[in-house]
């Protein structure tokens, strides 16, 4: 590349007088679209953004009561919503409860208690977890489902987490 | 840099582009301010096309049409800016266009070759007058209601073909949540696929013949008429209308957010002092006082032809207008223009005292 740089007249002012009425009003207007994309982008962010803020709000849930639930036969499990996310409570035979997220740590399937193998499954990618500690038995899943804390009350079940 | 204008230009053909902008020229003349209405009129369109999408983000026509106007306007964050730009944008798109159109007309910038320019525009005007009504029954408030359920009298009123065409685009012998759901496809979807290419076909006219000359500064010896560039200076003054309109959009929409009435009901009777948007206000005022004069039906159907019988007077104005195709003064046609002007505009006033 030993072409010679074609110069034009305005660059070639000495450095001393970056500071030109050219340069500033180039900055200006920058500035001012700037400002005009920030003023249009935001409130379109912020209104597309609107049901997420909802469900981020509601998925902070601490504790969910679900009525009846201590008629869950032994053997059987119970799909609920904790917050916005789908969970498991998990009547187990020796009549202990369990109650854990339904979310695989894989890649997000909702997972299933299936009873005759006394395993939580993942079908999409066949994760399997241990029913009672939610720890990871077989499968690809990175981490084990969270568990939450089964306290019975009047007429039902309470689950909170920490 | 220069090599990814070079790749670009290869394949792309930019600097064709380049020296037509180079080449295109804006004439300066006292008159060189009405240029920018056709402008303002594209932007209010994009304008109307973003929010419009993202109003479709959250609308539900059908049954739950209020209720989903209701969550925009009071739940979503800034749905209320949205939902308002949309509707000041869509009242300053069809004032600006009026304005383009007379502007148009007084130049006499419909004489040839400009024929299809005249033509196409007003095919644009008029659907976006449709647009305008189709839309405004969206919310399916009781001002929707009403406005649609007397605007679809209109088409009732041609004889015979009329009453089914009525029920054809209500979906049934009452406006209700069938009316909302057609009127919801005839407005983003039928009319925009319409509007879209005649748009560019407008647009390509324009680029086509550049803009016209009113006939006394064409009168005048070329070396006597002034012009700027288009690129950069026009398009940097268009810009800035641009900018002016967004912030009139912004502001009115923000002074004035349109609001949301009750819903549509039935059985409940129309509100005092009910009357429609600006722009259909001068026929609503004509038909009214018609209807006062030639009571019933009979008036109904002279009202319409009456409108018919104007607008293809108005549409075909090149075709009459043989003067100023020549060249010369073209008086009739401006007189003509005038009695246009001051009837809609003393009809829109007339109807607006009589309702406040």
């Amino acid at each position: 590349m030993s072409q010679e740089p074609n110069v034009a007249p305005y660059d070639s002012e000495p450095e001393d007088h970056s500071f030109t009425r050219r340069g500033f009003v180039k900055v200006a207007l920058g500035g001012v679209c700037a400002a005009y994309g920030v003023a249009v982008a935001y409130p379109v962010y912020r209104y597309l953004n609107s049901p997420v803020e909802k469900a981020a709000a509601a998925s902070k849930v601490r504790e969910v009561k679900l009525p009846d639930a201590d008629q869950l036969p032994k053997g059987s499990a119970l799909m609920f919503k904790f917050g916005t996310a789908p969970a498991l409570l998990i009547h187990h035979e020796d009549d202990t409860w369990v109650s854990m997220s339904a979310v695989c740590t894989h890649l997000g399937c909702t997972v299933e208690f299936q009873p005759a193998q006394s395993r939580i499954f993942c079908a999409c990618h066949g994760g399997e977890y241990d029913a009672r500690t939610g720890a990871v038995t077989g499968g690809p899943p990175p981490k084990a489902l969270e568990v939450y804390t089964v306290t019975p009350m009047e007429g039902g079940m309470t689950i909170t987490r920490s | 840099m220069a090599n990814t204008y070079e790749y670009l230009d290869d394949r792309l053909g930019l600097s064709d582009l380049k020296a037509l902008a180079d080449k295109k020229t804006v004439p300066l003349h006292r008159g060189s301010y009405w240029y920018y209405w056709g402008g303002i009129s594209l932007f209010c369109f994009i304008v109307q096309a973003v929010t419009g999408v993202l109003l479709l983000v959250y609308y539900r026509p059908g049954p739950e049409a209020y209720e989903s106007v209701r969550q925009i306007t009071n739940e979503i964050h800034f749905g209320w800016l949205i939902r308002s730009a949309h509707n000041w944008a869509a009242n300053i798109f069809l004032f600006s266009t009026f304005v383009h159109m007379f502007s148009v007309f007084f130049m006499k910038a419909y004489r040839q070759p400009r024929e299809f320019g005249w033509w196409s525009g007003i095919a644009l005007l008029l659907l976006g007058m449709l647009f305008g009504f189709s839309g405004y029954l969206l919310p399916m408030d009781e001002l929707a209601y009403f406005a649609t359920k007397v605007g679809l009298e209109i088409p009732n009123a041609i004889p015979l073909i009329g009453p089914p065409i009525a029920n054809l685009l209500r979906g049934g012998l009452e406006v209700s949540e069938f009316t909302v759901q057609r009127f919801f496809a005839l407005h983003a979807v039928v009319l925009p696929a319409l509007f879209l290419p005649l748009l560019m076909f407008h647009l390509y006219l324009v680029q086509r013949h550049g803009n016209a000359l009113p006939v006394s500064e064409e009168a005048k010896p070329a070396a006597e008429r002034k012009s700027i560039p288009f690129f950069p200076n026009f398009l940097a003054k268009d810009l800035a209308m641009w900018l002016i309109t967004l912030n009139v959009i912004a502001l009115m929409a923000s002074l004035f957010p349109w609001q949301l009435g009750p819903p549509a009901d039935l059985l409940k009777p129309a509100p005092l002092g009910i009357k429609p948007e600006w722009y259909f206000l001068s026929q609503f005022q004509t038909l009214k006082v018609i209807g006062q004069w030639i009571p019933g039906y009979a008036g109904e159907v002279f009202g319409m032809s009456l409108f018919t019988l104007g607008l293809v007077l108005w549409f075909l104005i090149p075709v009459f207008d043989t003067r100023s195709a020549k060249g010369n003064r073209a008086r009739m046609a401006t007189y003509f223009g005038i009695f246009v002007l001051t009837v809609l505009g003393l009809t829109t006033l007339w109807g607006y005292l009589a309702a406040a």
